[in-house]
């Protein structure tokens, strides 16, 4: 079992009084919270901190922290030989548990063996999870591979930390920001409380092609100046496969070609749709006789890209 | 021994959960999830049935109200405004992503 400081996380003293303590979390959780901070760690860093208060904020957890000792953050220590008789008689094997257990274990947290027969039913714990997706996968559907280690208590109130491996079905259509609920895969109910949930948190990995808004792509759509102006026909790759895209004469850049129905699948029926963005490139480099082309066009033609700006000048604005 | 398939639902407003489901499922109570009805941050899926049912995409926003309160020691009035701000953010967060999306990148 590893030591953590919880002083140290709240930024108190060891002598801090439960208003220092009770302020300190405050304003950090405030800061912290995952639900409202934008801060690159929050989530991690609101973990260790709300842990510290749940044990810094009960007075025996508190005392019990304390009969700990000091010792080294991150260092692996077992508490001293008397400590369980005197605040843990649940059966604990320091191996299989972190620090945040041993204390959920205490009055305030799970029932101890004593109180589990008071037969009051618990419900597990529910979880939430970050899952990382490919936009191919939000596309076709996927199984993910979920691997978690949950504390269970047996009978008794004896707390373990076992390891749950299971596969999750992601159906086409999830996308960026979907949550997902997977029943019953959460923390062990105790005394015939229902099992908790795992929330699965999707987040669809960039593409190198595709931008994702809601269930519709954007893309962006390359054309040479001659297929602009002259119109042509060329392939564009969509998450289905790639298809032939008809691009008209006179076609400007940042103009919006739509696929119908090429986006992401939606969750129940239909499909968002895939709009390529037109933007004309121009070779950088080119032969000689290319330029003497490009020359000979610049003499024929009378078109001025500009000629708005003159309009402009000419009215005065 | 293969590693066991599970079942995944979506939170979306194709199902509904009544008010007693969504407080099982979230934490708060009845009474809580009544009074965020009222304040408009918990929409029910149809204002006029009884009893009160929720689509399934409420259990995020009872589920978020749930962690506010016991983790900011927030009561129902001070819930109700951060769940409206959240709201708007998430909202501009989504134009800001559409935006983005529809923004060419520059072509080496």
């Amino acid at each position: 079992m590893k030591y953590k400081d919880y002083y140290d996380v709240l930024g108190v003293k060891r002598g801090a009084s439960e208003a220092d303590i009770k302020a300190a979390y405050r304003k950090l959780a405030r800061k912290y919270h995952p639900d409202v901070s934008k801060e690159a760690d929050a989530e991690k860093r609101f973990k260790e901190i709300a842990e510290a208060y749940q044990t810094l904020k009960d007075a025996e957890k508190r005392a019990a922290y304390d009969q700990l000792g000091k010792q080294q953050p991150g260092q692996d220590f077992r508490p001293p030989p008397d400590w369980q008789q005197q605040y843990g008689d649940t059966r604990f094997s320091f191996d299989d548990i972190d620090l945040a257990d041993l204390f959920a274990g205490l009055r305030g947290g799970r029932p101890r063996s004593g109180q589990a027969r008071t037969k009051l039913p618990i419900p597990g714990q529910d979880y939430e999870i970050p899952v990382s997706i490919t936009l191919e996968q939000a596309y076709r559907g996927t199984d993910v591979d979920i691997d978690l280690s949950m504390p269970e208590y047996d009978a008794g109130g004896a707390m373990r930390r076992v390891p749950r491996t299971f596969k999750a079905h992601i159906h086409k259509g999830a996308t960026d920001g979907q949550r997902l609920r997977v029943p019953g895969k959460g923390g062990k109910g105790f005394n015939g409380g229902r099992d908790g949930d795992l929330y699965l948190n999707i987040t669809l990995q960039p593409h190198l092609f595709f931008r994702v808004s809601g269930h519709d792509l954007y893309m962006d759509l390359p054309l040479a100046p001659w297929e602009a102006v002259l119109g042509a026909s060329v392939e564009v790759p969509t998450p289905g496969g790639p298809v032939r895209l008809k691009i008209s004469p006179g076609t400007q850049a940042g103009q919006q070609l739509r696929l119908p129905r090429r986006g992401l699948p939606k969750p129940r029926a239909g499909e968002g749709d895939l709009f390529a963005i037109v933007q004309i490139v121009v070779p950088g480099k080119i032969t000689e006789q290319q330029r003497a082309f490009y020359k000979q066009l610049a003499e024929v033609s009378n078109y001025d890209p500009r000629k708005q700006f003159k309009q402009e000048a000419r009215n005065g604005n | 021994m293969g590693t066991e398939l599970t079942e995944v639902l979506w939170l979306d407003e194709h199902s509904d959960l009544p008010l007693t489901r969504l407080a099982e499922l979230s934490g708060l109570s009845e009474a809580e999830l009544h009074e965020l009805t009222d304040y408009g941050v918990l929409p029910p899926a149809d204002p006029d049935a009884a009893p009160l049912a929720y689509r399934a995409d409420c259990i995020v926003i009872a589920r978020t109200a749930r962690r506010l309160r016991d983790e900011l020691e927030l009561d129902v009035h001070g819930l109700a405004l951060i769940l409206t701000l959240l709201d708007r953010v998430h909202d501009l967060e989504a134009q800001l992503c559409d935006l983005r999306a529809r923004q060419p990148r520059r072509i080496r």
